[in-house]
């Protein structure tokens, strides 16, 4: 018999499907413990369809492939000392944030994927899930690979674990992470899965990369873009989990419904962050965090929530919050920092006259109103050595973790405020959104590690803040303040005086 | 509101033929540069087929090769043997 | 004459993260190995305790009873990350694209004879499902375990185990003409054929084993030096003359044992020499497991050459490696 050539569904199939089966030794709730708490219902785990039907093979040949184009470039990156060519020397700030905040939580992808992976009873979701794990542990070793030549010439990042555990504002994006791994499996998949990677993770990477690229950064871009193109297979694996779940039981629904505003309102909160780099941190400026949200969000997620209401899935509770937000977040969070710049292990510095006209003109209904007269205050201030910092310690919200800063939604003059009482104690959020996740989980939420908290109870190596920072490991004049002043600022002056003696 | 159907490539020689197949194969496609990347949108679906490619590239083109140049998409995914296709139709 | 130009000063600040230089003992160049895997994995301050099981936190040291001082011992000789791990599996997986292509072109599989046929089909096809139980086994040790330097290189052992089974899935496919039928008839046997019953009840019962390291030693040494070695090295008398075409075809899984063998020994020896109490409970597991392993390997091996015998010189030869590891058995 002549074999006939499989085609790519027939060959998957067979090479992948009937590899599982059902034990009988042990009992199938016992194989897998942790699929049914959380009320998901699943009748045919065999109606998953993976699109991307990648097998083994396959996958070693074109990630052997992308890696090695990477390494190449890294490789010239770090002989041709790509790092004197970047923009500015202030554009490594947005690189030691990236490391710092963004790949250990690459790393949490990683294991939280290899226990979907493990622990979901289909082989489909399973085979799918694991080689997302795989390619999590793929992001975070490329981007310590990428930055660790930066990590050579610059500072704020010779002891990113070390930070990632501790100290205050990476907390936001940790017990975020923390918050999905410690979720069931299926909260886990709409979670990280869906909300992030599907709704949210092109606002990550795609404008920032495209920043990367524009900023003369070829390294960061390349890692950058190389890791989105395994983020396609994980949006599709993301937007399969969550069609799935809603085909299986009608009974689904409001339990996804929850995960989805949930995890929307989660991970709007920590791409502030993100927003805060686009808008402040990037020296040559690609598109603004408004933009990116209009693109990213209002657009393709309007798609996306267009599907999914056949479903009966509603867009998330508080989009409409969030959208008003892009307005204003990236002002906040750079203010927040601006001021315990003391305590952050990047710099911070005023925007100059150009940024400031380029912020006015990209944020036409807020900015001049509510920030610029802020910013231009500041920086009279810095000019008359008056330089204006921060003392106290911030409250902290319990579920986001951000400093109490946010305003209220319609009124940016007025800080936003809301609370509940668990057990006599009472719990303060910045926002409605924040506070309805609370309610939801408080057993959940009244555990968070709160870094302020902390330092009071005294867990943060002492109670001034250069026991803090010492037990931060902040290398306190050269990590902290301000981009003016510091020795990365010397180094890169040096280099360009240098490189303007030369050619001559 | 119509829905976008998107695809985000790299902007460099091996997507190239791609965004090409891509440009002839989906009338009305939109496209925004940007630094890196270039990004295709389309009304309701759009359509990378294996035969456009090959014809631009010379040589066999598998659709799952795609993934070395891909960097962003909108849309449910159908990929077979000869296309890759994003599309919010049911 | 020449001026004197002052270049540009490049002379980097540091070498290497801080962590990673106090692990080398001092600020000096790191390997992209050591860089990409030393204290990755967050330790401290974890936020809430996982809704699945309470009694830990998500990295918990407390989810296996053998206790490391530093979890950052038992390294990885093959200095494996992502991208070497990936070019490595590329390039082996391009022999198999080979040998595959010279059974077919010659027709190998075609010619053999229908008892060859049928033992391959009901005596070798099923491992592929001992192959996915594997996959499970290492996904769960790289979600469960403690430390990046054991847990990354348990997911590119899942992916190996998954490639494996992917691999004897082709074999099935050659031998049935592409339709899934040997496939499914594979399945049944592993189902159903008292042969394959004691290996499918061995590996469900690992499926619960909670102790990770625990679930570590059975794996390395039970699986994969007993039952895995037994067939891929101790049963070629069981193919007739088709012997060599299901070596061949089966190359990728002898490369990858030697190597996936020479890591997961380093480990099991590192953990046992930490102390006497780790060494008494590892020696104690892989008593256990390479015992249990050898009574549900007799019947395949029966099965496939006529006598137990391939299944004690398997888990004879696993019991001389975990001696030579320093265990007690
Ligand atoms: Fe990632
Ligand atoms: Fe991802
Ligand atoms: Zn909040």
């Amino acid at each position: 018999m002549a074999p006939k050539k499989l085609g790519l569904k027939q060959r998957y199939a067979h090479m992948t499907r009937g590899l599982d089966w059902e034990t009988t030794y042990q009992p199938m709730d016992a194989v897998f413990p942790y699929d049914t708490f959380e009320g998901i219902k699943i009748k045919d785990w065999s109606a998953w369809e993976d699109p991307f039907r990648l097998t083994m093979d396959a996958y070693w040949k074109f990630q052997a492939e992308k890696e090695r184009k990477l390494y190449a470039v890294l490789d010239a990156f770090a002989q041709n000392n790509g790092q004197t060519g970047v923009s500015d020397g202030r554009y490594v700030n947005v690189v030691k944030l990236f490391l710092t905040g963004i790949s250990p939580e690459e790393y949490q992808a990683h294991r939280g994927f290899a226990f979907t992976g493990r622990h979901l009873r289909g082989a489909g979701p399973r085979v799918a899930c694991q080689m997302q794990s795989l390619d999590e542990l793929r992001h975070i070793q490329t981007q310590i690979h990428t930055i660790s030549h930066y990590n050579k010439y610059f500072d704020g990042i010779s002891e990113f674990p070390h930070m990632h555990d501790r100290v205050w504002y990476l907390s936001v994006p940790k017990s975020f992470f923390d918050d999905a791994r410690t979720a069931g499996p299926f909260e886990f998949m709409i979670a990280i899965g869906f909300a992030f990677e599907y709704v949210l993770t092109n606002l990550l990477f795609v404008p920032f990369m495209s920043g990367a690229a524009y900023n003369g950064d070829m390294s960061t871009v390349t890692f950058g873009f190389s890791a989105q193109s395994d983020e396609s297979r994980h949006m599709t694996l993301g937007i399969e989990v969550i069609k799935f779940l809603l085909e299986q039981h009608p009974d689904n629904l409001p339990i996804v419904q929850k995960w989805v505003d949930k995890w929307f309102w989660r991970g709007h909160r920590v791409l502030g962050l993100v927003a805060m780099m686009m808008d402040y941190m990037l020296p040559k400026k690609v598109m603004s965090w408004k933009e990116a949200w209009e693109i990213y969000f209002t657009e393709a997620g309007g798609s996306l929530f267009q599907d999914l209401a056949r479903y009966g899935l509603k867009a998330p509770k508080y989009a409409d919050v969030a959208t008003a937000d892009a307005e204003h977040i990236s002002h906040q969070n750079w203010a927040v920092f601006y001021q315990y710049t003391h305590a952050a292990a990047f710099h911070t510095w005023m925007p100059d006259k150009e940024h400031l006209d380029w912020l006015s003109e990209k944020y036409p209904n807020t900015f001049d109103k509510y920030y610029r007269p802020r910013w231009e205050m500041w920086a009279e201030m810095e000019k008359q050595g008056k330089r204006f910092y921060n003392p106290s310690l911030p409250q902290l919200c319990q579920v986001c973790q951000i400093p109490m800063a946010y305003t209220e939604p319609g009124d940016p003059t007025k800080i936003a405020f809301r609370c509940s009482e668990v057990g006599g104690e009472t719990y303060h959020f910045c926002s409605d959104g924040c506070k309805d996740i609370f309610d939801g989980e408080p057993e959940k939420y009244v555990q968070s590690w709160l870094p302020v908290h902390q330092i009071f109870q005294g867990a943060c190596g002492g109670a001034t803040i250069p026991d803090v920072l010492n037990y931060y490991r902040m290398n306190v004049g050269a990590d902290n303040m301000d981009y003016v002043g510091s020795p990365d600022e010397k180094l890169w002056n040096e280099w360009h005086a240098g490189k303007a003696r030369e050619a001559v | 509101m119509a829905q976008i159907a998107s695809i985000t490539l790299l902007h460099n020689d091996d997507a190239r033929p791609i965004i090409e197949a891509i440009l002839a194969d989906n009338p009305g496609v939109r496209v925004l540069n940007m630094p890196g990347a270039v990004k295709l949108d389309c009304d309701d679906e759009l359509i990378v087929k294996r035969a456009s490619v090959e014809e631009r590239l010379g040589r066999p083109w598998e659709p799952q090769e795609i993934q070395l140049v891909l960097v962003s998409m909108a849309g449910n995914l159908d990929e077979d043997d000869d296309w890759f296709k994003l599309s919010w139709k049911h | 004459m020449s001026v004197q130009i002052k270049t540009i000063d490049l002379e980097p600040k540091r070498q290497t993260f801080g962590h990673v230089a106090r692990r080398l003992g001092g600020d000096k160049p790191a390997t992209r190995y050591q860089e990409g895997t030393l204290d990755v994995q967050a330790t401290a301050n974890f936020h809430y305790k996982p809704l699945w099981e309470p009694e830990y936190w998500h990295y918990d040291t407390r989810k296996t009873a053998v206790v490391m001082e530093d979890w950052y011992k038992p390294l990885d000789p093959r200095q494996y990350y992502y991208a070497t791990y990936n070019i490595a599996r590329a390039n082996m997986n391009q022999a198999v694209e080979r040998n595959f292509a010279f059974v077919e072109e010659r027709g190998l599989l075609e010619t053999i004879g229908e008892a060859t046929r049928a033992k391959l089909l009901t005596g070798f096809l099923p491992i592929r499902h001992l192959h996915w139980g594997s996959n499970m086994n290492m996904a769960e040790i790289t979600q469960r375990g403690y430390g990046t330097a054991v847990t990354a290189p348990c997911i590119f052992s899942a992916g190996d185990h998954l490639g494996m089974a992917q691999i004897v899935s082709r074999i099935g496919l050659e031998l049935d003409g592409q339709t899934g039928a040997a496939l499914d008839a594979a399945k049944t046997a592993w189902m159903e054929d008292p042969a394959w019953q004691g290996v499918r009840r061995l590996i469900e019962d690992t499926f619960v084993e909670r102790d990770w390291f625990q679930l570590y030693v059975a794996q390395t040494l039970g699986v994969n030096a007993v039952l895995l070695d037994m067939v891929y090295r101790h049963c070629d008398a069981a193919w007739g003359p088709s012997a060599l075409t299901v070596a061949m075809l089966t190359e990728f899984m002898a490369d990858w044992r030697a190597e996936d063998g020479k890591w997961s020994d380093a480990v099991v020896k590192t953990v046992a020499a930490e102390s006497a109490e780790n060494k008494a409970l590892v020696s104690t597991w892989a008593k256990h497991w390479i015992d249990r392993a050898e009574e549900a390997g007799k019947p395949l091996s029966t099965a496939l050459t006529g006598s137990p015998a391939a299944a004690t010189t398997a888990a004879d030869a696993a019991r001389t490696r975990a001696r030579a590891l320093g265990l007690d058995l």
